[in-house]
């Protein structure tokens, strides 16, 4: 009887995910499908489709945003490897505040950089003007492709650096060494050798940025202008200037949708092609950067860093700036921060911090459960646990938004605006990091551990509790420091979701840039980042690596 | 087409830490020359600052006449087989093999059929077209011998090449290797900590301890006239019971506990009268004697392993000390844990050290260290 309770309770766990992944993320995502073939009249119609397609004003919004990822991501890769390259086999100076910095910058909030990038090269930007008026050089324009172009390749170009770090310290010397005693060497080591060896890993980080900026939704808004994107389209959508269109917004969402899953899927056939195991017995030791070209390596990789950082420090630093509303005034003060004081600040902070710690307990107590189902209880319904759970690692937040507004925003379910969605909507969004993370250190433990305990007398509950969990730590802190810091950033979702009652920090920071108050914009986005940047500080000393895993 | 390796004077530092102290060493042509020694013993650091991938502190190498200490790694015409074999994982085993053809402009019209000859030598033609990972343990070693050997190398190198392999293809491989060398006739250098390996595989051997060369010389003499008492007791099992020398009668006698005998193949020049020595005994070199004799050892049996051909037994000798000793085995169990045995040694074979182990006493022994060369190839 007692066996049989406890083989009972993790069905009961799967059949719970079942049941609430149904009801939270495969029922929105229905909805989104059904709201874009379904007239006024509940008639089947295609005529949302044909209108994207017959139309360039909207169609280009997709091949736009297709066109300006596939620039994104080539770039990160071009500046991101080097940059990646000289920190691993180099004995940079400072390497590790390289490294802390570069996490920082592609862990911003998502409109910080283009903010900041419009104040010093904007229409009227410090660099800019400083040009215009004391050299008499016009710049061109930063609005459009190029802004998003320099914006994102900036902050996501960190991203190829960690992932090529950790591929790095996978390669042999030895693979190295033999390479060079059969005569290819240099240059031609590095693209025979190096970067084949590392081609799964450059296609896994190519397509995290490619999600990533196709899905951006504050870069584009705020520096886009005239190049329009498809997040920023399906919101105009849905905030209806010309009147709110659900089915509109939903048939983009669909073609988004499917965009995204080709790439996943061509993505995934790429690397089925590179398929061979890597690990390294000797790793590969750090050279002196010496002379002519350690200098010109320092130089890349500080340079790179300081204009990637350039945005949020100059956003610190007008936080300070006395502001009335978009002209800076001469002095420094507190003003910013004390406006910001009257204008929900209290209510910002405190909802991101709720919304984020009771999100991240909820996705850390899934992701190990989820975890424990896929590695040690593997049947063809906890691998559709897995495969469904890992479904909004594709989707665009707007899309989210969209389908969670949707399912829930009427009768019988009126969430819209409370803090129930907007957590369902950052679970949803952010559970996918930290299930990844946590399932790959726990195939790395050996069952014989547990059995061990079991062994030793420990029930089944408590080895789980006891020795499990405990073991799984470092997966699960790793991924959770990720997660917080794509919750409290959270935009593209919160946006169609937030209202007075559940604002946070980020939509704070937005709502300000949006009404043109530069002054309380940074003071709120300089609060945004001290907490970020204090929260990986605190992961980087609680873990006691200088390492991060995405 | 083979060279001879010439190394003088040889230092590595690491920081303030000595790994290579002052060393000489001279490989024949066509050798099959081992590196012997623990771990941490300098043995992969030195060959790999013949590789080039470490770099030389101090001293000349020479492959000839040519002093190769500035060349880079892949002008030094060496195969290297890795301890992990190195093979790339990205390319299939045809690609590994033609790997360094290619990058040394190897003629594009014969690149195949060179690739093919060493595929079949190796017996891996029939893998040609498969992914390294797909592979077993034998298999990648025997891709990654082709690998090296394709590029007709002056020198092969192998560091520790057999040791992630199970006990039985580690047997198989060293053959092939042995008779791969001896058909090409190249000159190799072979890193192991394994002995047993060492003897089974070398021309010469080379026994390091602490970055310093203890012993250089044929595996036969190496283990019957090791240089001291390191070399005895790291090749092969050796007993060490302490013991003196007095010289009577113009004759030496060796004296340990209850036993007398004579010793005729001490150095005079080596030894004083009186001096205490440690006697070196192999376990087969102890002679069990029928019944009690004058001037014989006093031993009790602790225990018996019955090992097949011979069996093993742990003895304690009268002073205390417990020692190893290995008989043929028999059909009836002549002696039984716990009895007491005496015994007399095989005076030809036993090697006598100084007190403080560091130099054999005995006539014709040669570390081969003043010249490499000639020293122990008799």
């Amino acid at each position: 009887m007692k066996k049989l309770l406890k083989f009972d309770m993790w069905k009961l766990v799967s059949l719970f995910f079942v049941l609430l992944f149904s009801l939270i993320l495969i029922y929105p995502l229905l909805g989104v499908l059904r709201q874009s073939v379904i007239d006024k009249d509940g008639q089947f119609t295609l005529a949302e489709f044909q209108k994207f397609f017959s139309e360039p004003y909207y169609f280009k919004t997709i091949y736009n945003s297709l066109v300006i990822t596939v620039a994104i991501t080539f770039v990160t890769l071009v500046i991101g490897i080097p940059f990646a390259y000289f920190y691993f086999f180099y004995r940079l100076k400072g390497a590790k505040f390289l490294f802390i910095i570069a996490i920082l910058c592609t862990m911003s909030a998502p409109f910080i950089g283009a903010y900041s990038w419009i104040m010093l090269l904007g229409r009227s930007g410090l660099i800019t003007r400083f040009f215009k008026d004391a050299l008499g050089i016009r710049l061109g324009s930063i609005y459009g492709f190029n802004g998003i172009l320099l914006v994102q390749s900036l902050k996501l170009f960190p991203l190829v650096f960690i992932y090529m770090n950790g591929v790095f310290k996978n390669i042999d010397n030895s693979l190295l060494e033999a390479s060079e005693n059969l005569g290819c060497t240099g240059v031609k080591r590095f693209f025979k050798i190096i970067m084949q060896l590392s081609m799964p890993t450059i296609l896994a980080a190519a397509l995290l940025v490619f999600m990533r900026a196709f899905a951006d939704f504050g870069t584009p808004l705020l520096i886009g202008e005239g190049y329009r994107t498809f997040p920023v389209e399906i919101y105009n959508q849905y905030l209806g200037e010309t009147g709110t269109n659900y089915s509109f917004a939903s048939a983009i969402s669909v073609i988004a949708i499917i965009v995204t899953a080709l790439i996943f899927f061509l993505q995934k056939y790429l690397t089925s092609r590179y398929n061979f195991p890597i690990n390294a017995m000797n790793p590969i030791p750090k050279k002196k950067a010496k002379g002519i070209s350690g200098f010109l390596m320092h130089l890349y990789c500080y340079g790179l860093i300081a204009v990637a950082f350039l945005p949020q420090l100059y956003i610190v630093y007008l936080s300070f700036r006395n502001i009335d509303g978009g002209v800076i005034k001469e002095g420094y003060s507190f003003g910013n921060f004390i406006s910001a004081s009257k204008r929900l600040l209290g209510r910002s902070i405190n909802n991101t911090l709720l919304f984020g710690v009771i999100t991240l307990a909820i996705i850390i107590l899934f992701s190990i459960l989820i975890a424990y189902l896929v590695v040690r209880r593997r049947s063809l319904l906890n691998n559709a646990i897995d495969t469904v759970s890992m479904i909004p690692y594709i989707m665009p937040g707007s899309v989210i938004g969209i389908a969670l507004v949707i399912a829930f925003g009427r009768q019988p379910f009126a969430l819209t605006g409370t803090m129930l969605i907007m957590i369902m909507a950052l679970v949803i969004r952010r559970m996918p990091y930290t299930i990844r993370s946590v399932t790959a250190t726990l195939q790395n433990i050996p069952i014989s551990t547990e059995e061990a305990a079991i062994s030793l007398g420990a029930s089944k509950a408590k080895t789980f509790l006891k020795i499990t969990t405990p073991m799984m730590s470092n997966g699960i802190l790793a991924g959770a420091v990720l997660s917080w810091i794509t919750i409290v950033t959270e935009l593209s979702s919160a946006i169609i979701l937030y209202n007075n009652r559940n604002i946070t920090l980020t939509m704070s920071a937005y709502v300000a840039i949006s009404r043109g108050n530069y002054g309380l914009a940074a003071a709120f986005s300089t609060i945004l980042t001290a907490l970020t940047t204090v929260s990986l500080l605190v992961y980087l000393w609680l873990s006691k690596s200088e390492d991060i895993k995405l | 087409m083979s060279v001879s390796i010439t190394i003088r004077n040889a230092v590595k530092k690491y920081g303030q830490q000595v790994v290579i102290k002052n060393l000489d060493l001279k490989v024949k042509p066509g050798e099959f020359f081992t590196l012997l020694g623990p771990s941490g013993c300098g043995k992969t650091t030195l060959l790999r600052m013949i590789a080039g991938f470490n770099t030389i502190d101090e001293g000349d190498f020479y492959f000839n006449d040519k002093r190769i200490n500035d060349l880079s790694p892949s002008k030094r015409s060496i195969g290297m087989v890795f301890q992990n074999y190195a093979i790339f994982p990205h390319m299939t085993v045809r690609k590994n093999v033609e790997f360094g053809l290619k990058n040394n402009n190897f003629p594009k019209q014969e690149l195949k059929t060179q690739t093919d000859k060493f595929l079949e030598l190796m017996q891996i033609d029939t893998l040609a077209d498969r992914m390294p990972h797909r592979l077993s343990g034998g298999q990648q070693q025997r891709v990654a011998l082709a690998r090296a050997l394709v590029i007709q190398p002056n020198v092969l190198l192998m560091d520790e090449p057999l040791s992630n392999l199970d006990a039985k293809l580690r047997v198989e491989m060293r053959t092939v290797i042995r008779h791969l060398q001896r058909d090409v006739g190249i000159t190799t250098i072979y890193v192991t900590h394994d002995q047993e390996e060492a003897m089974a595989i070398s021309d010469r051997i080379a026994v390091m301890d602490g970055g310093i060369i203890q012993h250089i010389g044929s595996p036969q003499r190496i283990y019957q006239r090791p240089a001291n008492v390191f070399v005895a007791t790291f090749i092969g099992r050796s007993n060490l019971i302490p013991g003196t020398v007095e010289k009577k009668d113009g004759k030496w006698l060796l004296k340990t506990g209850a036993l007398v005998t004579q010793i005729d193949n001490l150095d005079d020049k080596k030894v004083q009268n009186g001096q205490k020595v440690q006697i070196s005994v192999r376990p087969e070199e102890f002679h069990v004697l029928e019944e009690k004799e004058e001037n014989a050892l006093t031993a009790t049996v602790k225990d018996i392993v019955f090992l097949g051909s011979s069996t093993q037994y742990f003895i304690k000798l009268a002073d205390g000390s417990e020692a190893i000793m290995v008989n043929e085995s028999s059909l009836d169990n002549p002696h039984s844990a716990g009895s007491t045995i005496f015994l007399r040694l095989n005076v030809q074979k036993i090697n006598v050290f100084s007190e403080d182990g560091s130099k054999n006493l005995l006539k014709n022994v040669d570390d081969g260290l003043k010249d490499g060369w000639e020293a122990g190839l008799q």
